[in-house]
């Protein structure tokens, strides 16, 4: 117990230092446009938010890092998007379809949906994503071999999907099946610590929002752009694989993507960016 | 990100004499010789090494790329035009691999 | 996940930032001499003197992976007025060589724009080389931070 204790007043303490010259306590008083258009980056919070306003990931960055998503041609995760595209026209699988053989023009056809997953999947019992679904209609309708996590066509082909929804507000539908239930579980989860370093995401995410730790300005933690383009990475970045990475960071053992505890937190932190734009592909440190 | 793809934005159109800003992106991981793998090997190094722009044949700026330019190379520059024709841009991979664009320029 | 006691000392001190950033965990980081050395080269043995040429770069970098830098280098860009090639350098990278821009009459103004990678915070130079022979640099220093959570 003691040595948690300390663990986690070591963590606090690399939280609390402001640290680095120059970089500013709070979000920026600016709005993101994308080609000229206004995307919604601050928003007054739904109900039962713990917050007053949510905000954007997109303030808490460098002018530099804002700078690369206001234009789509600089955007480096339109490189992904286009790769998406690209598959969206491939066909593959058994049946000989691809996704446009359905599903036509995506900007048509695919708009609001990036917008409104995760949904309740009737047949699985629990919450969809769009990676899953994206999954679910390759088995089902192409007889095409779903994609492994993260691999194969799965980031680019949900950029693609998501950003037909640009610029439009997150809304989620709790209603539908019993996503309340895992939207619980997936609250339960976000307030809970974890690993050595004994922190939960509200932890960095609401308790020190704004703050810095080390010299990364903390934000919300808001998943409406992803799957993100990380400088880190150089490429996408989805966001079962940024849970699974900020839990590793708090040396824990880290779910396995798609799991439960990890579609419970999607829908739950999805539902907690509600009224913000989609910005996928949304360009972070 | 596998293939290599390139994006390049030139203006449809210019006045005669105007100078114009070209941007030009291209997907590709540029590995660059520095990073091991979880054996400890060395992964070898492989980016593209260099890009050219050329208008109606003649070269208007030419990059030699080495392993500190970012993934997903982005260069962006200017070209003066005083005619009609047809840009071409050209990147060399360290395997060898060539991958080109073209953009159409109107100029009164 | 299990962390062996090098791997936990590592994400504490922050060490395993540098091996994200693709340039790699070796400490046999160029020098300024290197990077003196290679300018001579590039200029032919003359000292670059200031002015003419402006580096822009961030006084911060979020992320060492991609940092956006440009140089302008004032000229006609015709005629003996001409600059030939801008080099960049990185004076505290594995390797301190960036890119070498190459102008021509066509390129009507000398000014680029690139994304580069930066192992730590240190200081960026840009060598133009003028057809008359002449050469110009600027200096710019660049803090490249570590990400919160060793992340």
């Amino acid at each position: 117990m003691k040595n948690k204790i300390i663990a986690t007043s070591l963590a606090m303490a690399l939280v609390s230092t402001a640290g680095i010259v120059g970089l500013s306590a709070d979000p920026v008083d600016e709005t993101l446009s994308i080609d000229g258009t206004p995307m919604v980056s601050r928003t007054k919070a739904p109900e039962g938010h713990p917050f007053d306003e949510v905000m954007s990931g997109w303030l808490f960055r460098t002018s530099e890092t804002r700078a690369l998503e206001a234009d789509s041609f600089s955007n480096p995760g339109m490189l992904g998007v286009e790769e998406g595209e690209a598959i969206w026209n491939t066909v593959e699988g058994t049946a000989g379809k691809s996704c446009a053989s359905c599903h036509n023009d995506a900007k048509e056809s695919m708009k609001g949906v990036g917008a409104s997953y995760p949904k309740w999947d009737a047949d699985a019992k629990r919450p969809i994503n769009l990676e899953l679904q994206i999954n679910k209609c390759r088995e089902q309708n192409m007889g095409a071999e779903p994609y492994a996590f993260d691999k194969g066509g799965q980031k680019p082909l949900t950029a693609y999907i998501k950003n037909q929804s640009l610029g439009m507000p997150v809304a989620l539908d709790l209603s539908k099946g019993e996503l309340q239930k895992w939207w619980d579980d997936g609250k339960k989860t976000y307030y809970s610590r974890t690993g050595q370093l004994n922190l939960s995401c509200a932890s960095c995410h609401e308790d020190n929002m704004g703050k810095n730790i080390r010299a990364d300005h903390l934000s919300q933690g808001q998943v409406n752009g992803f799957p993100v383009y990380r400088l880190k990475q150089g490429g996408l970045v989805s966001v079962h694989n940024r849970f699974r990475g900020c839990i590793r960071d708090t040396r824990a053992e880290y779910p396995k993507a798609f799991s439960d505890e990890l579609m419970a937190l999607e829908l739950y932190v999805t539902w907690r960016g509600t009224g913000l734009s989609v910005e996928t592909p949304a360009v972070r440190q | 990100m596998a293939k290599s793809k390139p994006r390049v934005k030139v203006p449809k159109s210019a006045k005669a004499g105007e100078v114009i800003t070209i941007k030009t992106l291209i997907s590709h991981k540029m590995e660059s010789g520095q990073r091991k793998d979880k054996a400890g090997k060395v992964i070898p190094r492989s980016i593209i090494n260099k890009f050219t722009c050329e208008f109606n044949g003649a070269k208007v700026f030419e990059c030699d790329i080495d392993p500190a330019i970012s993934a997903n190379p982005f260069f962006e520059f200017t070209a003066k035009v005083s005619e009609p024709g047809t840009f071409n841009f050209i990147w060399v991979d360290d395997d060898g691999s060539i991958y080109t664009e073209e953009k159409k320029i109107e100029v009164n | 996940m299990k962390f062996t006691r090098r791997q936990a000392l590592g994400l504490t001190a922050g060490a395993a930032a540098l091996g994200f950033t693709g340039l790699g965990s070796s400490l046999a980081f160029a020098n300024a001499e290197d990077t003196e050395k290679r300018i001579m080269e590039f200029t032919g043995g003359k000292k670059p003197e200031s002015g003419k040429i402006t580096l822009t770069a961030p006084e911060i970098a979020e992320n060492g992976n991609t940092v956006p830098i440009s140089v302008s280098v004032e000229s006609a860009m015709s005629g003996d007025d001409l600059v030939e090639s801008v080099m960049i350098l990185a004076e505290g990278n594995p390797n301190p060589a960036v890119a070498t821009f190459h102008f021509t009459e066509l390129s009507g103004e000398a000014s680029a724009t690139t994304r580069m990678r930066l192992a730590k915070t240190q200081n960026v130079v840009a060598v133009a080389k003028m057809k008359d022979g002449s050469a110009y640099s600027d200096t710019r220093q660049v803090k490249v931070t570590i990400g919160g959570c060793g992340g």
